[in-house]
């Protein structure tokens, strides 16, 4: 874990042939309310703000509500999109999924409380920002964070290892706590106005929700993180359940995001059963039926499932009765289920499984 | 003569912003006033791939919803 100092290093100074240019930042946006303040505030003094979104699979975003109908009322938006729409910046998306891998699956500095390496994430960002920055010719990064806002990564003795690991050193500017943190480039270039930026710290929202109110933002996402299905404890579960099965420490996209959807069961080692809860998660069940094994119920409307593992005659009569006791045929005698294996169906006739008697230890 | 090319990008089963980042890759590849048309299942798809485009200065020709496939046609901008 972190422990002792960590000093930042300090950039060249820059040539003056370049001082009465627009200074240029590349904000980190999140989707939420800090990311969208700290580059709002860059905007109002004068700086050419664009800003960069890492997409790494685990993102929560706007697809989980889009796929689930119970989340209808909830806009299906991406939230950084949205953000860069409302400040009038361009937003850049950046696929990082193969990449991040190796801070999910070996955190230099560990995880919190579930499979969330915070600290690792946050210095991984930084770093991609700094090699964008680099490449497109920008002046310096603009993040969101606030000193003890977050246990990991927010902490006033991590932001300087953010800072240092990341490659960023002092073009990382924090608009929201810079005056509580050392001068950064931007500032002793003169860049920005420290004066004009800000000394929050600590978990309470009052001050970002006033400093919302003076630039006018009256909608925004969730105030504080809740972005992350690795912060999430059933999720985490998931995961653990997929490594353990598989007898390795892996994962393809594919399999992250079946992790969002559905209802899993694993009813033994080598097999496991995920089961569509409403017809937007059938629906996007449906685009995965060439890769799995799956099933329909066809006597009685029902979940569809997708069956991943190898499965006996047996095992595939215990995924039909499980799957059928999540059916309108749950009270049903028989219920009837198409089965398609590698695009070959045939029915399958099933006495679905009583509700008590299925172990709580299945239900992932 | 229509001269200008028309351009396909398949994003379907694709969960945003899986379609937002391939039309972005696509876009970087093409030049402006050639036409992609982005096929998704998404439907955040529908919020999302045009957001991108206003605040990118593309222009969003037709949006089109048949069943369960979206057709987001994009003129790329300047």
């Amino acid at each position: 874990m972190v422990c002792g100092k960590v000093e930042v290093t300090r950039s060249v100074v820059r040539k003056p042939d370049r001082m009465n240019e627009q200074p240029k930042a590349v904000a980190l946006i999140s989707g939420g309310l800090d990311s969208m303040l700290a580059a709002r505030t860059m905007l109002d003094q004068g700086v050419h703000v664009e800003g960069i979104n890492f997409f790494t699979g685990f993102c929560v975003e706007g697809h989980t509500h889009a796929i689930r109908k119970r989340d209808k009322a909830r806009p299906k938006r991406n939230n950084a999109l949205w953000v860069a729409e409302q400040l009038g910046i361009k937003l850049h998306i950046v696929d990082v999924i193969e990449q991040y891998k190796d801070v999910v699956l070996n955190p230099k500095h560990g995880y919190g409380a579930n499979l969330n390496p915070c600290l690792d994430c946050k210095g991984f960002m930084v770093h991609k920002a700094e090699e964008w920055r680099a490449q497109h010719g920008f002046d310096f990064i603009v993040t969101g964070e606030v000193i003890g806002q977050r246990p990991m990564s927010q902490r006033r003795d991590t932001m300087p290892v953010v800072a240092q690991e990341s490659g960023a050193g002092d073009r990382l500017l924090r608009p929201l706590c810079a005056q509580l943190l050392p001068e950064t480039l931007p500032e002793r270039e003169g860049w920005v106005d420290r004066t004009r930026l800000h000394n929050f710290s600590g978990r309470s929202r009052k001050p970002q929700i006033q400093l919302a109110g003076q630039f006018g933002i009256d909608d925004y996402a969730q105030p504080a993180g809740g972005c992350c299905f690795l912060t999430d404890q059933a999720y985490a579960e998931k995961l653990h359940d997929l490594w353990a099965a598989r007898g390795e420490r892996d994962y393809e996209l594919d399999d992250i995001m079946l992790l969002k959807v559905g209802r899993h069961l694993r009813p033994r080692p080598h097999f496991k059963i995920i089961m569509g809860r409403e017809e937007g998660e059938n629906r996007f069940l449906e685009g995965y039926r060439k890769q799995f094994m799956s099933m329909v119920p066809i006597s009685h409307p029902g979940p569809l499932v997708l069956i991943d593992g190898e499965l006996s005659d047996d095992d595939i009569e215990l995924a039909a009765r499980l799957a059928a006791r999540y059916s309108q045929g749950r009270d049903a005698e028989r219920v009837t289920f198409e089965l398609t294996r590698q695009g070959r169906s045939r029915e399958l006739d099933v006495t679905p499984y009583p509700a008590n008697d299925i172990p709580r230890e299945w239900i992932l | 003569m229509d001269s200008v090319s028309h351009h396909s990008l398949d994003a379907r089963n694709l969960l945003c912003p899986m379609p937002v980042i391939r039309t972005q890759e696509a876009v970087a590849d093409l030049v402006p006033g050639e036409i992609l048309t982005v096929r998704c299942t998404d439907p955040g798809a529908l919020s999302d791939v045009p957001a991108w485009c206003r605040i990118n200065g593309h222009e969003i020709v037709t949006t089109e919803r048949n069943d369960d496939e979206i057709n987001i046609t994009i003129k790329v901008g300047a």
